[in-house]
């Protein structure tokens, strides 16, 4: 589903401020598969997500989607084949505009926008289903504008306007980071359940090393803009946080950075 | 002269003549406030293109119609004119990166240069109503203001429809959040130059419109319309959140946007009957549009200011 070939990305070269934040990365993914990736601060989680969503073009190396290669395409014409949830609450959805109204924008991700309506009758009564399993009460509040809705409820919204038209690829940097715990919580299963429901092929950010192991297929973890550890299958569903610090320091040569790789149960 | 002796040289009778005709000037310059509104509110983005598109709008007008073309035609081609200011704007700042607001500013300054040789290289054209099948004239006002009236209602309608589009809709969604725009695979850039397109449309028409009004296109006649233009935005909106205290439907907020316009003029209007120095008006005109700008600023900060705070710690607890 997913392709990254030898991929660089170098900020600022030439600088006092040059960073090297993707050095010669490969990752496939196949479909249905969710990832989760960890690292340390400036591994390069984000610039990996940021580079397959095409926020800038890369140095150098392929990336493909669905078998597509994409590596010449814009941010907004790969949006045709992902959904995205940023770290931000504020960042996914259009404050100024009703829920309805910013989730018929993300039902025509991909398509031409002409001079047809911009959300339909139809389309209202299928967002209030949708709305209504989320179970946040939001189905009734479709005219109300996305700015007034809390963290937790716009990230929820952002997640069904990703998961909405079945994207090829979902991409989750950090989503529930700015979330009090029990929200985080209430975010995380929903990103579990749409996953499930719509067999998306998913890669997500998180530096919470337990729900790193709890969710997902497979887990990467980052280092200087390499994957330095790749766990899959019944090697991940075995693991435990103290065999990742163990595998990291091994793979990696020193101490996993735990300053923000929270171990806290909550 | 005293106060007594000026109040009673003031004439009632000739404020009330004289009020229907800066309403139906007013109304022109809605038109105008619609396109300002597209670019300052939905958009968010200050076009200061408006003040070379508003006389590029009145010298095409004008020259056309001197030319033979009938008046609804002249004007299309003055709206044509204005998008075609709006692309150069729009492409200035997109595909070159200048700031939007400088963008405008050299769009504005070479329109200028284009806005004489449209007018043959003089700096001012008449066009009589006599001689000429004029759309409008400030001859017959009534006329001129229903025309004006239709066209502003005509655009309101237009702009609502579009807006509930879903380009119309992606371009909100641009003005509102890029970011999220962008990962719903919105061609922002795109939508910046259609918007800025759209709003310099309008305010040719404006201008158009004007030109017949006053019976002559000036290569001045835009000068410091983008503040006219931001007046008559922010008091229309004031009055309609005072009106509709619980956010009023797009159609209605536009209205309003429109209404700004004849506002703004009956209180020109007001000020020029009150012998007022007619040289003050644009000092008075953007004192207002300063203060109104400030207004939530202001309300947020009566609700919560350093200052507020360090009185509260200063006082006693109850």
């Amino acid at each position: 589903m997913l392709e990254l070939c030898d991929v660089y990305k170098t900020f600022h070269p030439g600088t006092v401020n040059e960073k090297k934040a993707l050095c010669g990365l490969n990752l496939r993914l196949g479909p249905g598969e969710f990832v989760t990736v960890i690292g340390g601060n400036g591994a390069g989680k984000s610039t990996l997500l940021n580079a397959v969503a095409g926020v800038w073009p890369v140095d150098a190396g392929r990336v493909r989607i669905g078998g597509r290669d994409v590596t010449g395409l814009p941010e907004y014409r790969r949006a045709a084949f992902i959904g995205r949830v940023f770290q931000d609450p504020m960042l996914g959805t259009a404050p100024d505009m009703q829920i309805g109204e910013n989730l018929a924008l993300a039902a025509r991700r991909g398509q031409k926008r002409g001079l047809r309506r911009g959300l339909t009758r139809a389309e209202r009564g299928e967002y209030r289903d949708r709305l209504a399993a989320l179970g946040l009460g939001l189905e009734d509040r479709m005219t109300v504008r996305a700015g007034l809705l809390s963290g937790g409820q716009r990230q929820a919204l952002t997640l069904l306007m990703a998961a909405l038209r079945k994207p090829e690829l979902l991409l989750l940097d950090e989503h529930t980071a700015a979330l009090d715990p029990r929200t985080a919580a209430v975010v995380l299963a929903l990103t579990d359940r749409l996953i499930a429901e719509n067999g998306l092929t998913a890669l997500m950010i998180t530096h919470n090393l337990r729900d790193a192991i709890a969710h997902g297929t497979r887990l990467i973890m980052m280092q200087e803009g390499r994957i330095i550890l790749d766990l899959a299958g019944e090697e991940k569903r075995r693991l435990t946080a103290d065999d990742l610090l163990r595998r990291f320091s091994a793979a990696a040569g020193e101490p996993f950075d735990s300053d923000r790789a929270l171990l806290a149960d909550d | 002269m005293g106060f007594a002796e000026y109040l009673s040289s003031l004439d009632p009778q000739a404020l009330l003549q004289r009020l229907p005709g800066y309403a139906a000037q007013g109304v022109l310059w809605g038109v105008m406030a619609l396109g300002v509104y597209i670019t300052f509110r939905l958009l968010d983005l200050a076009d200061l293109t408006v003040d070379g598109t508003f006389a590029t709008g009145g010298a095409c007008t004008v020259m056309l119609i001197l030319a033979g073309w009938p008046a609804w035609a002249a004007l299309t081609a003055a709206v044509a004119a204005g998008l075609l200011a709006g692309l150069v704007t729009g492409l200035l700042h997109t595909r070159l990166g200048i700031p939007a607001i400088l963008a405008g500013i050299l769009t504005q300054f070479a329109l200028y240069s284009v806005n004489l040789r449209i007018m043959g290289m003089t700096a001012n054209k008449s066009v009589s109503v006599d001689q000429y099948p004029l759309l409008l004239s400030s001859r017959q006002i009534p006329r001129a203001a229903l025309i004006g009236v239709l066209l502003a209602a005509a655009l309101t309608a237009l702009l609502c429809w579009y807006f509930g589009t879903e380009q119309g809709s992606a371009l909100r969604a641009t003005g509102s959040n890029p970011a999220m725009s962008r990962a719903q695979g919105v061609n922002i850039d795109a939508m910046k130059v259609l918007g800025l397109m759209l709003s310099n449309g309008a305010v040719a028409l404006s201008g158009g419109l004007t030109a017949q009004y006053q019976g002559f296109a000036d290569v001045n006649m835009g000068r410091g319309a983008i503040v006219i233009g931001l007046a008559a935005v922010v008091i229309g909106e004031v009055l309609c959140a005072a009106l509709f205290r619980r956010g009023a439907p797009f159609a209605v907020r536009l209205l309003f946007v429109a209404a700004g316009g004849v506002a703004y003029y009956l209180v020109v209007g007001l000020v020029l009957w009150l012998r007022l120095n007619t040289n003050d008006l644009k000092l008075f005109t953007a004192v207002i549009v300063a203060l109104f700008l400030a207004v939530p600023q202001l309300q947020a900060r009566r609700k919560s200011s350093f200052r507020a705070a360090d009185r509260k710690e200063a006082q006693p607890r109850a």
